[in-house]
């Protein structure tokens, strides 16, 4: 009987143990075992545990190579267009759904379609869609643009989109000035063009997914504040600027921390669509520890990346987990 | 008013063009036979209908669609059920310390999965189960605990605990009360939940490729990218993959949008 009743009260710890068991090996274990091979002599094919002296000289190493340089520089990048896009976009979307509408339904569920498919899926048509021989490139020539310009004397629109190596907005020469040290990267600190179509694609996958979130948020305003507002002779502008957009201010904060974590993380699609692109134009972490890992077997240089990857999207997720879960308790 | 009405629709309009572009570039291209597939035409519509690009991809991919089909569902069944008893205990037994386990459990659906991806193809190895569906069915479980706790803890916060304090005065234990009067109820956050993890699975990339390096036995996300960047293969026959990859989790989508919105939602933490 003492038995039995010690079974039912930690019954609930016995029914969590396999999945905590689980938890505690396939991702801290495994996490654990990722940083200690980064910090190892572990790169050939050749299994070699033994501590690298320094000790950190893989992360010097990894931070010193212009690749990487350039895939932090691409997260960056990638992440802010990405965001800007996929959250005006998908506010955007959510605002005009916002009414009384013939086909809403409709709508919205076609804005929403992109996010069941696949990132694979996504990348081989956009790819097509930004090739330069052909896709919108074709539209050029279609419309005319291309013989307006060549007839009076100027070259034909025909940008290389995921093919174009150069980086625009290069603010090297700043970074040099207040920061010495900074004279010594060896890349281009600004925008690489062949991102802008990526970051169009994924907004393409990702800002209906946006939009639900925010006609969530829209569905939870009472009436009554519109009303208010109206009355007191709010246009429909005002009416969101001033009102309705910061009501929506945690839903926006939710969404634009899932955004960055699929950012920082963002793999498929950047491999199916452009690869490394020209000069590491495209190039992301993601590829970078996957190439590492499984084509060039430099595995210690491969997890320290996939360190740095975790480091940076703790910075957002743990807060925002913490919060999240402490405001409900209450 | 009026004026407003019309640049309303004129937005959407443009709004459908872009979202529905790429589906009429896989739909018209798919559609062409192989003769008149080229750069020039991509935007037009086919002279005449031809299935070969499909039958093409068809013969193709179709090992690869099974390997995803028996991949996708016992993944999604076996954590989904682990995520009804784990989302159970949290919400409505809980013991000191449970919310800190609970994000302990659930930092796991966020992390970057690069971050243990070496850790994990060695285990496989070392069990083996490299390089086999078996091996993918554990990884997505594995990973996808956290998620599925995260739909079933959330849906089950609303069930009142009066109904489990009543079992469990009948004499039901925990696991008791859970059959008795919670699995009756969990039905729409069971589909809530298999259609999260059957659309995260089916798109899964990262898992097929780096846990299963033999082309036959991988999954179709795998199979296309494969297929796409292959120069032999016609375009047509990789639009054609491309929606051969994407009818799934379409279905799903077309078919059970509303449960597959909740799902999306309570991705995102908040209860």
């Amino acid at each position: 009987m003492i038995h039995q009743h010690w079974i039912s009260r930690h019954s609930g710890v016995l029914i969590l143990l396999p999945s905590l068991i689980l938890t505690a090996i396939f991702v801290y274990g495994f996490i654990g075992s990722s940083f200690f091979i980064s910090l190892t002599n572990w790169r050939t094919l050749s299994v070699d545990l033994s501590l690298r002296d320094p000790l950190w000289q893989t992360y010097a190493d990894l931070l010193s190579m212009p690749r990487f340089q350039a895939d932090l520089r691409n997260t960056f990048v990638f992440t802010t267009l990405f965001i800007l896009f996929a959250v005006s976009l998908g506010l955007g979307l959510a605002i005009l759904l916002d009414r009384q509408l013939a086909g809403k339904g409709f709508f919205r569920n076609t804005f929403l379609f992109p996010y069941a498919l696949s990132f694979i899926v996504t990348g081989v048509v956009w790819r097509w869609i930004f090739n330069p021989e052909t896709g919108i490139n074709l539209f050029f020539d279609f419309l005319g643009i291309n013989q307006a310009l060549e007839s009076s004397g100027m070259s034909p629109l025909s940008p290389g989109w995921t093919t174009d190596p150069s980086v625009v907005f290069s603010v090297n020469h700043i970074l040099s000035q207040v920061w010495p040290a900074g004279g010594d990267f060896q890349i281009e600190w600004g925008i690489p063009v062949a991102l802008i179509p990526v970051a169009i694609a994924a907004t393409w996958q990702l800002s209906g997914f946006v939009m639900a979130m925010y006609l969530g948020g829209l569905g939870g305003i009472r009436p009554q504040i519109r009303d208010a507002a109206r009355i007191d002779g709010a246009s429909e502008f005002r009416l969101y600027r001033s009102v309705i957009i910061p009501m929506l201010n945690p839903i926006t904060i939710s969404t634009v921390i899932i955004l960055i974590h699929v950012s920082l993380k963002i793999f498929d699609l950047v491999f199916a669509m452009s690869g490394v692109g020209p000069g590491f134009a495209t190039d992301v972490p993601a590829i970078f520890v996957f190439e590492m890992m499984f084509k060039a077997a430099r595995y210690n240089l491969g997890t320290s990346a996939s360190v740095v990857m975790l480091i940076l999207s703790s910075l957002v997720i743990v807060p925002y987990l913490m919060h999240s879960l402490k405001t409900r308790e209450t | 008013m009026k004026m407003k009405r019309v640049l309303l629709w004129f937005l959407l309009g443009c709004l459908m063009i872009f979202y529905l572009l790429p589906v009429y570039v896989m739909l018209v291209n798919s559609l062409r036979d192989a003769s008149s597939v080229s750069l020039s035409t991509m935007w037009e519509l086919p002279h005449h209908l031809s299935m070969q690009g499909f039958i093409h991809a068809w013969s193709l991919l179709s090992p690869n669609l099974q390997n995803s089909l028996w991949m996708v569902f016992p993944s999604a069944l076996i954590s989904s059920v682990i995520g009804a008893l784990n989302g159970y205990i949290f919400s409505k037994w809980r013991f000191k310390g449970s919310e800190f386990l609970f994000a302990l459990l659930l930092f796991g659906f966020f992390i970057p999965y690069q971050a243990i991806l070496l850790p994990l193809v060695r285990f496989l190895q070392w069990i083996n189960l490299y390089g086999t569906i078996p091996g993918l069915i554990l990884t997505h479980v594995v990973y996808g605990i956290s998620v599925t706790t995260l739909i079933f803890r959330n849906f089950y916060i609303h069930i009142p605990n009066s109904i489990i304090e009543a079992a469990t005065v009948d004499g039901a234990g925990t696991l008791g009360a859970f059959w008795r009067v919670i699995m009756p109820l969990s039905l729409p956050a069971f589909a809530v939940a298999l259609i999260f993890q059957f659309t995260n699975i089916w798109n899964d990339f990262l898992f097929g490729i780096t846990v299963v390096p033999n082309p036959q036995s991988q999954p179709v996300t795998i199979a296309l990218n494969n297929l796409s960047g292959s120069f032999s293969v016609d375009w047509n026959v990789v639009m054609a993959g491309a929606i051969l990859a994407a009818i799934p989790t379409a279905l799903v989508y077309i078919g059970l949008g509303k449960l597959f919105v909740q799902g999306l939602v309570s991705g995102s933490v908040k209860a």
